[in-house]
């Protein structure tokens, strides 16, 4: 089988499955979407910035950093 | 240990047991559901019995909105190692990175692949091309289980790695020691076949919610067989993985076993504690050592669950704090000789750090050979009081035991669930199927119970000997945490009122209607 003709098979596949979904699956895809969008654009964004790659710009320094806190007591 | 926030550590603390809670609620469903219905699907292409398929169908229908409310929640544990555990994260990273990236790949295409067969396969691809996917799905989500119980393996009981002074990190020196760690190995089995244990309980306490409504009759009885079959199966095997646990645990992780019990002073032939209630005093005078009010002991059991010995040696907190030696001889140092030994490999690595800029060779050598020599208690460095490196023990010891109990009360509910079945009397049996009904949150008690166990039992360390939970958060604004704790506890609590909504709307409509 030629690679399009396959391609256009998995598209429909997909296609009408999510055509002919009930309402239980239409409900969950829209909580699954709103669940990835707060998760990635609210929560990821706003308030889980990687700590250290924020902070500084290279290995070196983040592992600097870590040997500091490990070593020093606050 | 004074000068850090405990605010911070508390509220960070209690952010990531809350969401690996919540997790972990949804997780155990999938993992054990996806083969009850592997086993169902297989019944029906081996008998092409219609009834099997509606079956299988409803059942799936269950799987998926537990799959899809669930999924991804694990991510958010990600962003807090990255936020609020960094020195952790950092200290760990080269360990974690390759299960954690098979996981993330492997999840990513098996799932999304094989789960969209599972639900819109049906009469578009072969009978056997859409129970090879089921199986898939089933089997792919387990092996996403294994790379994430093979981390939290390594955190309990650290091999196969080696630490690198000049990046702080932990390096892995062999992908299998890691993979096939006794404690990764034990952890793996005993949490999916608790899981397939849960998820065999939901079947046979929706079952059975059908059964006491006079509905769907024989679509629940073959479900509840399907389940109990499956069940009893599993939880024997709960049992088995559990005791494997205990042996390694209290080899690798004595301190945690020493507060599953509740057992202060060890001794020969140590009983096992059946059933215990603490007090609210302590005639030692340490708050979390609690003396015991009433307790049922099986005598000798303890040392024979720990080393198949009925007279060896089971160490207690108060053995470990002061040294003991093991049944094979082996001394373990007391608690402050490990403190000095870790306070050895903390200065250690500091001169370490401090000869490189300073270009001093010698001392860079002599302090590397220092700090290998006391890697092993590094953590210890952290702690003025031995008795810091006791975990909570009251919370380990009532969790472990409802563990356990509730455990007892499955295996009993499967082989009753089998023989009301047989002999035809289970629709009568309104008290069995009530109970069976409230076996439901009783198997996510016992679950998250084990988790419990697991998580307070290895306290204080996040990375057992090696570094403790206040020394991995970042450090970062307390309030911060505090928001996303309750921003968390509001969308976790809403995507589970929306499972059991949508999941209730589903059993009321039933197999006859339902589907996808």
């Amino acid at each position: 089988m030629k690679p399009l003709i396959i391609l256009r098979k998995i598209w429909f596949f997909y296609y009408e499955g999510f055509v002919h979904q009930k309402e239980w699956s239409r409900q969950v895809w829209f909580i699954i979407i709103l669940k990835l969008f707060i998760m990635f654009f609210i929560l990821k964004f706003f308030f889980f910035p990687n700590f250290l790659k924020s902070k500084y710009s290279n290995d070196k320094d983040r592992g600097d950093y870590v040997i500091e806190q490990l070593t020093n007591p606050k | 240990m004074e000068n850090f926030d405990m605010s911070l550590v508390d509220w960070s603390r209690a952010q990531f047991a809350l969401t690996a809670m919540y997790h972990w609620i949804f997780v155990p469903l999938t993992l054990g559901l996806a083969f009850i219905i592997a086993i169902m699907e297989t019944i029906y292409y081996k008998t092409g019995n219609l009834e099997w398929k509606k079956i299988t169908k409803f059942w799936m229908t269950l799987f998926g909105i537990n799959f899809a409310i669930g999924v991804a929640t694990g991510i958010i544990l990600e962003f807090e190692f990255g936020t609020n555990w960094s020195n952790y994260s950092w200290f760990v990273g080269d360990i974690f990175g390759a299960p954690l990236a098979i996981e993330g790949i492997m999840a990513f295409f098996m799932e999304s692949t094989f789960i969209a067969v599972m639900f819109f396969g049906w009469n578009k691809v072969s009978k056997k091309f859409h129970l090879i996917s089921t199986w898939l799905v089933a089997v792919g989500s387990n092996l996403s289980a294994l790379w994430i119980l093979v981390a939290n393996g390594w955190m309990q009981n650290p091999v196969g790695m080696q630490f690198n002074p000049d990046t702080a990190r932990n390096e892995m020196l062999n992908f299998w020691e890691v993979l096939f760690s006794p404690t990764a190995v034990n952890k793996f089995l005993h949490t999916i076949s608790s899981a397939y244990t849960l998820a065999a309980i939901f079947v046979i306490g929706v079952s059975s919610w059908y059964l006491l409504k006079k509905l769907n009759v024989a679509f629940a009885k073959k479900s509840i067989v399907v389940a109990a079959v499956f069940g009893l199966i599993t939880s024997l095997f709960t049992v088995m993985t559990g005791d494997n646990s205990a042996r390694e645990i209290v080899r690798d992780q004595p301190m945690k076993f020493a507060a599953m019990e509740g057992l202060y002073d060890g001794s020969e032939g140590a009983g096992l504690v059946a059933l215990g209630f603490m007090s609210s005093s302590s005639e030692s005078g340490n708050e979390n050592m609690k003396d015991f009010n009433f307790k049922i002991e099986i005598p000798n059991l303890l040392s024979y669950m720990a080393y198949m010995d009925k007279n060896a040696f089971v160490p207690g907190v108060n053995d470990i704090i002061n040294g003991y030696t093991d049944n094979e001889g082996e001394v373990h140092p007391s608690v402050n000789e490990k403190i000095v030994m870790g306070q050895k490999a903390i200065l250690a690595l500091k001169n370490y750090k401090l000869a490189q800029k300073e270009e001093d060779t010698e001392l860079a050598q002599s302090s590397l050979a220092v700090l290998n020599e006391n890697f092993k208690y590094f953590g210890y460095g952290y702690f003025n009081d031995p008795y810091d490196v006791v975990p909570p023990i009251s919370i380990t010891f009532y969790s472990f035991h409802i563990m356990v109990g509730l455990g007892m009360w499955f295996l009993l509910l499967f082989v009753l669930a089998l023989l009301f079945v047989f002999k035809e009397t289970i629709v009568n049996r309104k008290w069995f199927l009530r109970a069976a009904i409230w076996s439901i949150p009783l198997a996510y008690i016992a679950s998250q119970s084990g988790w419990i166990v697991a998580e307070m039992g290895r306290q204080p360390w996040v990375i057992q000997d090696l570094m403790p939970t206040l020394r991995a958060v970042s450090n970062i604004d307390t309030t911060s945490v505090k928001i996303t704790f309750f921003l968390f506890l509001i969308v976790f609590t809403g995507l589970l009122i929306a499972e059991i909504k949508i999941m209730l709307k589903q059993i009321k409509i039933g197999p006859n209607h339902g589907g996808h």
